[in-house]
C-alpha cells in the first residue's frame, strides 16, 4: 500500500488517470441506469398494452362460449368451461404466450370455488387484491406479478389481466385471468444490461487510456524539464530543452532555456571573478613572501646578534622579530582566508586518526609551558576519517591556542568519539566560558571577547578553523557557559557519511 | 658523519631577488659555507660549471629560464642536491619541482634555522653503511656512494642512495613515510608525504625492472615502504 500512496503523491499522471476513470465510471453508471430504466419501462408498457387487448378479445370469446354452454344442461357446464379454457389456450397461433386461470362459478352451494387453469399454476401467482377486485367489480383489471408454476423453482415476471364473466342463463359469475409471462422482455432487458455493462467497461478503459495519453502529452515536456533542471542542479548547465511550436510547453521550454543561459553566464562571471581573485591572491602571496623572507632572515641575524648591540638596538631587534612573526602569521592567515573566499582551497585527503591527532596535540610544548594539565578522553580507540592532516592539525592547534590564551583555565580536556557517520574531537576548558551569542561570534574574523586583551594571535584562527572544517564537509561548533567554561567540537564526516549528528554532544548544549 | 670536512661546502644560490640572494649568502656564509649567487636562469649552467657547487638552492620563479627547466638541466648533468625555494604552497608546483629533479623544497617565508637544517641535511652523507651491502643483485658501496645492479652501475642521486640504503639496511622492516622523512630528509616535514612519494617513484624507476610491480621495495598500504627480502 505505501507504494500506491507514494505513486499517488508523486505522479500527476496516476492522479489524472485515476480520477478520470472514477468520474467517467460514475457518469457511465448514471447514464446506463437511466437508459436501462427507460428501455425496461418501454418494453413492459408495450407488452402490457398488447396483453390487455389480447385478454379483452379472449374475454369476449369466453363470454360467447359461456353463453352457449349455459344454454345446455348444468352437468355439461363444467365440461364446457374446461373445453373453453382449453380452446382459449390453444387458439391464436402455435405458441401460447399466456396461461389461463378460471375461477367460478363464484357463488356455489358448497361455498367452494372451482378453479381451472391451463397449467399447474402456483395459486400465489394471482395477487389476492386483484382477485377480489375482479370478483366484486365488473371490468378489466391488471397487475404485475411473479408467475410461478408448480415444478419450477424460479418465478418469472408476468402481467396478469383479469375480468368477471357472467353466464347469461344461470346468472353465475366467473373470474377469468390471463397471465402473460414477461420472460422475453426480461431476456431482452438482460441482454441490454449486459451490453451496457460491457460497453461501459470498454468505455472506462478507453477513457482511462485517453487520459493517460493526453496527460503524457502534457507531462512529458514537464518531466523533461524536471530532468534538465536536475542536471542544472548538479552543475551541468550545458543542457537545453528542445523548443517546437508556440504552445505553452514551447514557452515553458524557452523560459527554461533562458533561465539556464542566464544562470550559466552569471556563474561564468563569478568563476572569472573567483579566478581573478585567486590569481591576485597568488600574485600578492608571491610578491609579499620574497621581501618578507629577506626581512625575516635579516631580523633573525640581528636578533641572534642582540648581545653585541646597545640596549636600545637590542630591544628593537627583539620587537622587530616578534612583530615580524605576527605579521607573517597575519599574512598567511589572510591569504588562507582569501583562498577560502575564492573557493581555491583544496584538500589533500588521507586517512587520519583523530585519536592520534589528539594524543599528539596533548604533547604540544605550548601547553606544558603554560602549565596546563591536559586530560584525554576516548583516545585509546582509533577514530578514522578521510581528512587533510595539516588542516586538522591546524584546527586542533588553533583550538588549544585559543583555550590557552583566552580561557584562563589550567585544565584542558581533549575528547574523541565516533559514530557510523562521523568522528568528533572536542577541546574543552574550564575557564571564563562564553556568554550570550559569543559561541557564534567567536568564529567572526578579528573578533575578540575582550578588546583590551590582545595576547598576540591574529584573531583569525577560529574563522580559519571553521572554514577548514567546512571544507571537509564537517562542522566546528562552540558551546559555553559564563564562568564555567567552553567547549569546541570538531566533527568530520566519514567517507560517504555526513556530519549532521556529531559523535560528541557538549555538556553546555 | 661527514666524509669531506677538509674543504668548505659550496652552495650555488639561484634567485632573481638581489636582497634575498645577499641575505641567503650572509646566513649560509655565517654557517661556514662558500656561496655564489646567480640571478638569472640563463646564466645558471655557466655558473654551475664554473663554481662546481655541492648544493644548489634554486628559486622556482626565475626570469630568463624558469626554475623548473633549470632544475632539469642541472639534474641531467649532475646528481648534486637541489633544494627549491618556492613562494607558493600549491601542491602541484611543488610536485612538479620534485619531479623535475629537486631533492627537497622550502617554502617562503622560512626561518634561518630551517634553511640551514635543510641545507646541512642534504650536504651530510649518511653513515648508515660501513661496508658494501649486497641485496639480491643490488650492491651498495658506501665509500664511493655507488650502486650496481647485476654489475651495471646505477645513476642514483645522493638522496636516492640514502633512501635506498635506509630501506635495504633493515630488510623486511616497514618504514613509515614520517620516519623516512626524519631519517633521509633530516628536517622534519610533518605529514609531507609527497616528498617521499615522488622520490620513491623515481628510485623505483631506476632500480626495479617493472616500477608498477616492484620486487625490491614494496608499498605497504596506509603504512609506508619495506624492502622485500631477496630470494636466496
Amino acid at each position: 500500500m505505501p507504494s500506491i500512496s507514494r505513486l499517488w503523491r508523486r505522479s500527476i499522471q496516476a492522479r489524472v488517470v485515476t480520477s478520470t476513470i472514477l468520474l467517467s465510471t460514475l457518469v457511465i453508471m448514471l447514464t446506463g441506469w437511466w437508459l436501462l430504466r427507460d428501455v425496461a419501462d418501454g418494453l413492459v408498457d408495450s407488452r402490457r398494452t398488447a396483453a390487455i387487448s389480447e385478454a379483452r378479445s379472449g374475454f369476449d370469446y369466453a363470454k360467447a362460449q359461456l353463453d352457449a354452454a349455459v344454454e345446455s344442461e348444468t352437468t355439461t357446464q363444467s365440461q364446457a368451461l374446461t373445453q373453453m379454457v382449453d380452446s382459449l389456450t390453444r387458439s391464436r397461433g402455435a405458441k401460447r404466450t399466456y396461461e389461463l386461470v378460471l375461477q367460478g362459478p363464484l357463488v356455489t352451494n358448497d361455498g367452494e370455488v372451482p378453479i381451472r387453469s391451463s397449467a399447474a399454476i402456483d395459486p400465489d401467482s394471482l395477487p389476492s387484491d386483484l382477485a377480489s377486485t375482479v370478483r366484486s367489480e365488473t371490468g378489466v383489471y391488471w397487475r404485475y406479478t411473479d408467475l410461478g408454476l408448480t415444478g419450477k423453482t424460479t418465478n418469472d415476471p408476468a402481467v396478469v389481466v383479469g375480468s368477471q364473466l357472467r353466464a347469461p342463463g344461470s346468472g353465475d359469475t366467473y373470474a377469468l385471468f390471463y397471465l402473460f409471462s414477461l420472460t422475453d422482455q426480461q431476456d431482452t432487458l438482460d441482454l441490454v444490461r449486459r451490453a451496457l455493462l460491457l460497453g461501459g467497461l470498454a468505455m472506462v478503459v478507453m477513457v482511462g487510456g485517453v487520459a493517460w495519453l493526453v496527460s503524457r502529452q502534457v507531462l512529458d515536456p514537464v518531466r523533461l524539464a524536471r530532468r534538465i533542471a536536475e542536471r542544472y542542479a548538479s552543475g551541468n548547465l550545458e543542457q537545453r530543452m528542445h523548443v517546437s511550436g508556440e504552445d505553452d510547453i514551447a514557452r515553458l521550454s524557452t523560459s527554461f532555456n533562458q533561465m539556464a543561459a542566464s544562470l550559466q553566464s552569471q556563474i561564468r562571471r563569478l568563476e572569472n571573478l573567483s579566478r581573478l581573485q585567486q590569481r591576485f591572491v597568488s600574485d600578492v602571496s608571491h610578491e609579499l613572501r620574497t621581501p618578507l623572507t629577506t626581512v625575516q632572515m635579516a631580523s633573525a641575524v640581528l636578533y641572534d646578534a642582540r648581545d653585541r648591540l646597545d640596549p636600545q638596538a637590542a630591544r628593537s631587534a627583539e620587537l622587530l622579530k616578534v612583530e615580524l612573526d605576527r605579521f607573517e602569521s597575519l599574512l598567511s592567515d589572510l591569504l588562507d582566508l582569501s583562498r577560502f573566499d575564492a573557493g581555491a582551497a583544496q584538500l589533500e585527503l588521507d586517512t587520519v586518526d583523530l585519536a592520534r591527532v589528539a594524543r599528539m596535540a596533548a604533547e604540544d610544548p605550548v601547553l606544558t609551558r603554560a602549565g596546563i594539565e591536559v586530560r584525554l578522553v576516548g583516545v585509546d580507540r582509533p577514530a578514522m576519517v578521510e581528512a587533510d592532516i595539516r588542516r586538522i592539525d591546524r584546527i586542533v592547534r588553533n583550538l588549544l591556542a585559543n583555550a590557552v590564551k583566552y580561557s584562563g583555565s589550567k585544565i584542558i580536556q581533549i575528547s574523541v568519539a565516533e559514530n557510523d557517520e562521523s568522528a568528533s574531537l572536542s577541546v574543552m576548558d574550564f575557564g571564563v566560558g562564553l556568554s550570550g551569542d559569543e559561541n557564534l561570534r567567536v568564529f567572526d574574523r578579528f573578533w575578540r571577547a575582550d578588546p583590551a586583551r590582545t595576547q598576540g594571535g591574529t584573531g583569525l584562527g577560529l574563522a580559519i578553523s571553521r572554514e577548514d572544517a567546512a571544507l571537509h564537509g564537517g562542522t566546528l561548533q562552540a558551546w559555553g557557559r559564563p564562568g564555567e567554561g567552553s567547549e569546541f567540537i570538531l566533527t568530520i564526516p566519514k567517507a560517504g557519511g555526513a556530519a549532521k549528528h556529531p559523535a560528541l554532544v557538549s555538556v553546555y548544549a | 658523519m661527514s666524509y669531506r670536512r677538509t674543504k668548505r661546502d659550496r652552495v650555488l644560490v639561484v634567485d632573481d631577488d638581489q636582497s634575498l640572494g645577499e641575505m641567503l649568502s650572509i646566513v649560509l656564509e655565517s654557517e661556514g659555507l662558500t656561496v655564489a649567487v646567480c640571478r638569472t636562469g640563463d646564466r645558471v649552467m655557466a655558473a654551475f660549471t664554473q663554481f662546481k657547487p655541492d648544493l644548489v638552492l634554486l628559486d622556482l620563479m626565475l626570469p630568463g629560464l624558469d626554475g623548473m627547466r633549470v632544475c632539469k638541466l642541472i639534474r641531467d648533468k649532475s646528481a648534486v642536491p637541489i633544494i627549491m625555494l618556492t613562494a607558493r604552497s600549491d601542491t602541484s608546483d611543488i610536485v612538479a619541482g620534485l619531479e623535475a629533479g629537486a631533492d627537497d623544497y622550502i617554502t617562503k617565508p622560512f626561518r634561518n634555522v630551517e634553511l640551514v637544517a635543510r641545507v646541512r641535511a642534504r650536504l651530510r652523507r649518511t653513515d648508515q653503511l660501513e661496508e658494501p651491502l649486497e641485496f639480491g643483485d643490488i650492491v651498495l658501496d658506501p665509500t664511493g656512494h655507488t650502486v650496481t645492479r647485476k654489475g651495471e652501475p646505477l645513476e642514483l642521486t645522493p638522496l636516492e642512495f640514502d633512501l635506498l640504503a635506509c630501506l635495504l639496511s633493515k630488510p623486511g622492516q616497514v618504514f613509515s613515510r614520517e620516519s623516512l622523512l626524519q631519517k633521509v630528509w633530516g628536517y622534519h616535514h610533518p605529514g609531507d608525504t609527497k616528498l617521499v612519494n615522488v622520490h620513491m617513484t623515481r628510485l623505483r624507476s631506476k632500480i626495479e625492472d617493472d616500477a608498477e610491480n616492484p620486487e625490491v621495495i614494496r608499498t605497504v598500504r596506509g603504512v609506508g615502504y619495506q624492502a622485500i627480502q631477496p630470494r636466496p
